[in-house]
Formats: structure tokens, sequence, C-alpha cells
């Protein structure tokens, strides 16, 4: 059986306490909203695209909308993304969702993400900001959300 | 308070563990647990008695057809219905709304009339009269909730200015607690000409309900909330006003004779249970409903109250928790949140140790709004929670700040 602290890694609890590029991008030409409709997490990211590489990203949650794994989950993405391709951040979230589906770990700190694995009913929150992170990417302008996306 | 020594031996589930601990149920809004006597008579029914009713010539489906009508005359009791052929069985609170929805308000409601409903409704007793409202270009009034959650009775007397169609609110709020004034609410509606809809999927399994004495026009209930099994329901109406209401479902049952192009309708409730009905539902309803009056339900609500009570002073103990609801009028469910943990953060960590609540916006969006909060966690109580249980929540709620370093 499955620890908390698993679930709860010190780096997940750091990056829910202070989340990084937890900002409005200004100069950012995609938008993504994300949403979970079963606990009501909201997500707005930010990219700035400049040409095919992400040169700034940023998010924001609604006061209160985000939880710990949603929040440390973005903040996480946003760092390990930030100056990568996009279809080398593409190819992260593949990573990711393969880790979170009961494949190998995903690279460097995202790993942390392993001990979601064993909480079923919290996979759609790790998901979230990457889900939105390929909408925004793909320039889609529909809202995703984690019930469109299929993570089961 | 109840003996829960006697009742949880009662419970099969609560025999086993939740990660490896005792499971401490406090979802009791969402759905109750089964005792042991209704899931018997789920299996009694289809090892001796299953046919389908009210038309087989045999001995068999005259069983049937009796343990049916038995449930019916027993939710009839229950909830002191007008009459036994006022209760309709459905699949639950959602299908009742439903049904008055589509076949009393698409009779009644037309363009440029009014529906009421309040801020603290489940999405069930909303969203039926907003897709209503919207089909026939009728107005949604929703009636605004006071800062410590019950139903602002100044803005309810302004909605009824409107000489509104229906008026439709909850007996006991899911996301509060909020035991309201049902019969004093159901006098003001009907002065301005209003019938009213009353969700009582909350008030069934925990309180003593009349509805000659609330004097609602609907009155919608679901049987798992109450012991009995998912897929079983009713709705209970004053017989004269689905007398006037076309049907609701067409098919077998629901008609007193087919003609090609047209057909008449069977008599009440029969007309609105159109196809084979549920009966295993309706019979585990029965049951629920033997055991509940057994037990008493104003004993039901007295413990429900005193576990609120204490959960409520306990948890109020811990910095950084907030509940929400009414202080008084309220029955047994608690919402809180902690500091700034996510409720879902909060149900993960409480799971750990095997206690089950609910986080999230338990199906009232429009209430989170208000409150300001997009998501509360919840504990409910039924008759097999005790002061363990209390006890198991607190703990694993204070573990919980430890691990997100909420300050003490």
């Amino acid at each position: 059986m499955s620890d908390l602290s698993d679930l709860y890694q010190q780096v997940i609890l750091d990056h829910n306490r202070n989340p990084r590029n937890f900002k409005r991008v200004d100069l950012a030409n995609r938008k993504a909203e994300g949403n979970n409709p079963l606990c009501g997490d909201r997500i707005q990211l930010y990219v700035q695209l400049d040409g095919d590489t992400i040169t700034d990203i940023g998010f924001q949650m609604p006061q209160g909308s985000g939880c710990a794994i949603s929040k440390a989950s973005a903040s996480l993405m946003t760092d390990a993304v930030k100056g990568k391709t996009a279809a080398a951040a593409e190819t992260m979230f593949q990573q990711f969702r393969d880790m979170l589906a009961g494949g190998n770990d995903a690279p460097g700190k995202l790993a942390a993400f392993s001990g979601v694995r064993a909480f079923p009913s919290r996979i759609k929150c790790a998901n979230l900001a990457w889900h939105a992170l390929h909408a925004a990417l793909q320039n889609s302008a529909q809202p995703v959300t984690t019930e469109s996306a299929r993570d089961f | 308070m109840l003996d829960t020594t006697r009742i949880r031996p009662e419970f099969p589930i609560l025999q086993q563990k939740e990660n490896g601990q005792r499971l401490v149920y406090l979802d009791n809004a969402a759905t109750s647990q089964k005792p042991r006597r209704v899931i018997d008579a789920i299996v009694h029914y289809y090892s001796f008695h299953n046919a389908n009713v009210h038309r087989g010539a045999y001995a068999l489906a005259v069983e049937a057809t009796e343990a049916y009508e038995a449930a019916r005359t027993a939710v009839a009791r229950f909830v002191n219905a007008w009459a036994r052929e006022g209760v309709v069985f459905t699949r639950g609170t959602t299908e009742s709304i439903n049904l008055v929805a589509a076949s009393w308000g698409r009779a009644n409601v037309k363009r440029g009339d009014t529906v009421v409903v309040t801020a603290m409704d489940h999405h069930s007793n909303i969203v039926p009269w907003q897709i209503l409202c919207q089909e026939r270009s009728a107005t949604l009034r929703m009636v605004e909730i006071t800062e410590d959650g019950r139903i602002d009775l100044s803005d309810f007397g302004r909605a009824l200015e409107a000489k509104p169609k229906i008026v439709a609110f909850p007996y006991v709020s899911n996301a509060l607690g909020t035991v309201n004034p049902a019969a004093q609410l159901s006098k003001l509606a009907h002065a301005a000409g209003a019938v009213t809809v009353v969700d009582g999927a909350q008030s069934s399994p925990h309180l003593r309900v009349d509805v000659q004495t609330i004097d609602c026009d609907f009155y919608a209930l679901s049987g798992h909330k109450m012991l009995a099994p998912m897929g079983s329901g009713a709705l209970i109406a004053k017989p004269a006003l689905l007398e006037a209401m076309p049907p609701y479902h067409g098919g077998g049952e629901m008609i007193e004779r087919v003609w090609d192009d047209r057909s008449t309708w069977n008599k009440i409730p029969h007309k609105f249970e159109g196809g084979t009905p549920n009966v295993e539902a309706a019979v585990g309803l029965g049951a629920a409903i033997a055991y509940l009056e057994q037990l008493g339900m104003e004993k039901i609500a007295a413990h429900e109250q005193e576990l609120a009570r204490l959960t409520i002073e306990r948890l109020s103990q811990i910095d950084g928790v907030t509940v929400y609801g009414p202080r008084e009028h309220r029955a047994g469910v608690v919402p809180f949140t902690y500091g700034d943990i996510h409720p879902h953060d909060l149900a993960t960590i409480l799971d750990k140790d095997g206690v089950c609540i609910r986080a999230g916006h338990h199906c009232t969006q429009p209430l989170m709004r208000r409150l300001g909060v997009a998501a509360t966690a919840r504990a409910s109580f039924y008759i097999y929670n005790d002061v363990d249980d209390i006890d198991a929540l607190v703990t694993a709620v204070r573990k919980a700040g430890e691990l997100f370093g909420v300050p003490a």
C-alpha cells in the first residue's frame, strides 16, 4: 500500500506552497483554459511561443480552485517546458501520461508525480495543466476539460 | 443517541476495512450504506417472487405485484402522502423533479412566466427548471441565501411578487445542512398562486417528514440515501394534480387503451410508470422504510444532530477551520474548509485513515459561488455513525494540517 508521503512528496508540497511561473504572461500568443468539472479546479495557461520555442509560460488558478496536485503539477510543468520546443513539450506530456498510466517515471522532477499512480482519483488533477498546455500548443480555442480528455 | 453497537453489525460493508483502517463512512449525504435486511429483501424477492408486475395471470406475478404495491403503501405511510395513488415510483429525486418539470411544467408554464428556485438548491432542482424555462421562454428566478446559509426570506418574498407558476426548494440543503421552514415557504408560495416542489433527498432519510403538514404539491425523494438500493425513489404528489397532468414516459403499463393513432391513459400512479418498473428497488425501499420506522425518525434526527454538534464543536477548535451553514436548524451535514488546503487534498489524506468524506462543489455550483469557495469538504452522518467516527475525522484533519504546514 502506498503512503501519503509518496503522493505528497516534498517537491510537490513546495511547489504547491510557492508555485513557479504563477503569473499572467503579457506577451503570450497562446492561451488555454483547463477545467476539472468534478472538483471545480480551473487553470488559465499562458504560453509565449517564438517560432517553435516556448520562451515564456505562466499559469493562474482562481482563488482556491487548485488542489496541491494540480497546482504543483502546473508549476513543475512550466519549469520543465520553458525554453523547450513545442515538440519536446509534447513528448514530456506523453512521458508524464505514460507514468501516471503505470509506465516508467517521467524525466527529472516530473518523476515526483509517480506516487499519483496509486491514487486513481487524483490522476486528473496531475494531468490538468498538461492538457491545457497541449490545447495551447494546438492553438485550440475550446477550453479543455479532464472529462473530454480520456485519462482512463 | 442511537445504540450504534446494535446498528453497525447490520451493515456488512462496515465490517470491512478502508485502506487497512476501520471504515469511517461520512459521505451519507451522497449515498447511504445498506443493511443486511435490505440486501436480503432483494435476494428474497428474486429467489421467490420475481415476475413482471400488473399483468401476469399467475400466482407468481400476483406476488410480485403485491410486493411492489406494498412498497408503495410503505412510502405513502412514511411521508404521510395524501393517498397511495399519489406515490409514483421513480429512479430517485432527479427523475421525480424532471417528471414534474416535463409534465406539469410543460402543461402549465408559458412564455413570460416565472419559476423560482433557491441558491442552495442541488443541480437536480435547478437544471430541470432551466431546461423548462429555456424551452418556454420563461424566467428562472434564484432566491438568495443569507450569510449564515439560510434562505433569505425577504428575497423569497420579492421573488413571489412575480406570481411564479412553480416554487422549488430543498427541505434540507445537501451542501449546508440547513433545514428550511418548508411549511412556511410552501404557504407563502401558495398565497402567490404557485405550486411547490420540495426536494426531499436530504430530509427523507433523516427527519420525520409529513407532506400534508408541509402542504407542498410535489415532494421528491431518493431511496439510496435512506438505506435502500440505488435507482429507488418516488415522487409524492397531490392526486388531483397527477390526474390532470399529461404522462411523462410513453410505453407499456401507463396506458388504458392503445388505438392505431392515439391512446388513453391508465389511472394514477400507473400513468407515470411506463415500462417495467424497478421492482427490486421498490422492495428494497420498503424494507429500508420498515427499519427506519423501527428505529424511529425522531431518534435518528436527534442522533445525527448531536453528532453534527460535536463535530462542529471539535473542528472549530482547530485554527484555520471554517464550518459553513447556520448554527441552528441544521441536519447532520458539516461542510468545512481548512486553511488553504484544498478539500480534495483533505479527502485524500483522510481516506488514508479510512475516513470517507466528500470534497467538491456538491452539485451546488451557484451556492459555492455565493460562499466564495471553489469547493468544501463535507462530513455527513447517518444511523451507524458514532463518536469514534468523529474522533477519526478530527485526528485525520489535524494530520492534514501537519502535512501541509497549516499554522497551528
